[in-house]
């Protein structure tokens, strides 16, 4: 067993890179390439996909777009958890285990579902189309999220430290902010990637509630797949596009990773 | 833990329960207003009671969704959690590769859900896919376009390809949270490999594996682009899973009175077998 354990995540992380590699290699492909010969790596290697992309603004503006809801809506989430989730680690009151287990069930609520009543919700209000309708949106679900990492990583900190704090006469906002916070840095860290994570993945209700203005990638790959016929190539470049905020943020968090998918409670 | 007892607690959570009601109880009230009217258009509404709730219980159509959902997620569950388990075991605990193989696991949860289903859509076609063109080249008749048993062959695939690095990261997290004490008890007491995994290992991860299974059950019950980009539901219907059917029915045919009660039904059903599944998960365990 010991001797040939490697073997089982090696092969793992193989099946994991094939289909990464050939979106990555069919991007530096011809349209011509791809549908005529079938070839293992490109073998007239172009930027022409790429260039497309990084000069035509329906292209680029979609990543602007994407990355705009994305930061804000981690902005929004993770700051009104934050309150939140000090109280249900810190205190008991009436109605919280139920408000909790509410919270949770709207990240089980299907997007589908939600789909058309938001559509309709931010219209009315006026927001539809914009950077701030797709942030509140997702917040459906990141914030339940966000409250529960945040929550188990505070429960972690022992109470004596809150105690300390207020007998040598700081405020309460002073503590939470100048003692505290920094006392769970790793938790905002992996509550914020978790944000991240879900906001940028998440297309069906990021496409309802824009059009134009705050279209998301997602939504430009799904209409130019459609509308221009078969531009694979095209199509691989904006993908490979999209995994590299991914791998950037995750390279961020690599140490906290582990410990932050148990939500901070093993 | 007793923790003191305060109410202007709630204060604290305010912020998220007006953000969260706004976004949750106003389109859910849409919902249900939806479910129990009937319109002819021009915005007239008629009250129409449970009609709907029993004319989509009663449909053939959301038996077979509902089936093809079960057997979905089913499958994916049986395949994911197994194999998320055996992984995280024997990944290395110490050094650099731990970072490396932690990186290189979590790239496909950080890929936007319609990129997945573009790359194994392109992965996966038959005659210039590096898959599709391998198992043809190899003898299997693989096309998943056309034949059922394909698309459910690419579309499991696909999803234990996009989700198992979950299971793997939280089960990981749990067996590194294991004190080295237990491991060397168990050796002085002779225990066998199976013995360590039985006893100590699988006690150990089963708060984040109900984590993960939870996780799990709700997203693939939830699942909607993925598949849609990969088969777009076919061959025929044989890959229309829940949320699909549902979005055809409110916004194709714009029947909004079956799609809302379609949609309570469908949330009703996952509120129900994930707060089963949680209750016998933790019964025995004051939480």
């Amino acid at each position: 067993m010991k001797r040939t354990s490697w073997l089982v995540p090696t092969i793992y992380i193989l099946f994991l890179m094939l289909p990464i590699y050939w979106l990555i290699s069919m991007s530096f492909k011809t349209t011509n390439e791809i549908l005529g010969n079938f070839t293992l790596w490109p073998q007239h290697f172009t930027l022409a996909n790429y260039r497309t992309i990084f000069t035509d603004p329906t292209w680029y503006m979609g990543y602007v777009n994407s990355i705009s809801y994305v930061t804000l809506n981690t902005v929004i989430s993770v700051t009104v958890a934050l309150p939140a989730a000090y109280a249900f680690s810190r205190y008991r009151f009436l109605g919280d285990k139920h408000l909790f287990f509410w919270l949770l069930t709207n990240r089980m609520a299907p997007a589908a579902v939600f789909a058309l009543p938001f559509f309709q919700l931010y219209s009315a209000i006026g927001l539809f189309d914009t950077y701030l309708a797709v942030a509140l949106a997702h917040t459906l679900f990141n914030v339940p999220l966000a409250v529960w990492i945040l929550e188990g990583f505070m429960s972690g900190v022992p109470r004596q430290l809150d105690e300390t704090a207020y007998v040598d006469g700081y405020s309460f906002p002073r503590f939470f902010t100048r003692i505290f916070i920094p006392n769970i840095k790793a938790g905002i860290g992996v509550a914020a990637f978790f944000c991240f994570m879900f906001s940028w993945v998440e297309l069906l209700l990021a496409k309802t509630l824009t059009s134009v203005a705050a279209k998301p990638i997602a939504a430009t790959m799904t209409k130019t797949a459609s509308s221009s016929g078969y531009e694979l190539g095209l199509l691989a470049a904006a993908g490979t596009l999209t995994i590299i905020p991914g791998a950037i943020v995750i390279y961020f968090v690599r140490n906290y990773i582990a410990k932050g998918f148990a939500l901070g409670r093993v | 833990m007793n923790k003191a007892v305060n109410q202007k607690a709630w204060f604290f959570v305010l912020p998220v329960l007006v953000l969260v009601a706004f976004n949750a109880i106003v389109p859910l009230m849409t919902v249900v207003n939806y479910s129990v009217q009937e319109t002819f258009g021009n915005n007239q509404f008629f009250w129409s009671g449970l009609t709907w709730f029993t004319d989509v219980l009663r449909s053939e159509r959301f038996h077979a969704s509902l089936t093809r959902q079960m057997i979905f997620t089913g499958s994916i569950l049986l395949i994911e959690v197994p194999l998320g388990v055996l992984i995280a075991l024997a990944m290395p605990r110490k050094g650099i590769w731990v970072s490396i193989c932690l990186v290189l696991m979590a790239m496909p949860l950080l890929i936007p859900w319609n990129v997945v289903g573009a790359m194994w859509n392109i992965f996966a076609l038959p005659n210039i896919g590096l898959m599709g063109k391998v198992l043809n080249d190899l003898g299997f008749d693989y096309n998943y376009t056309r034949q059922v048993g394909d698309a459910w062959f690419t579309l499991i695939l696909m999803d234990v390809w996009h989700w198992t690095s979950l299971v793997v990261l939280l089960a990981y997290a749990g067996l590194v949270s294991i004190p080295d004490a237990y491991y060397q008890a168990a050796k002085i007491d002779g225990a066998s490999r199976w013995a360590v995994l039985r006893f100590i290992q699988l006690p150990k991860m089963k708060r984040v594996l109900t984590i993960a299974i939870l996780l799990r059950f709700m997203d693939s019950f939830n699942i909607y682009t993925e598949p849609v980009v990969l088969t777009g539901g076919g061959p025929g219907n044989s890959t229309t899973l829940l949320s699909i059917d549902l979005v055809k029915i409110a916004l194709g045919q714009f029947d909004l009175g079956p799609a809302a009660a379609m949609s309570l039904i469908y949330f009703l059903v996952i509120l129900l077998l994930s707060w089963i599944f949680y209750a016998v998960m933790t019964r025995n365990e004051e939480w």
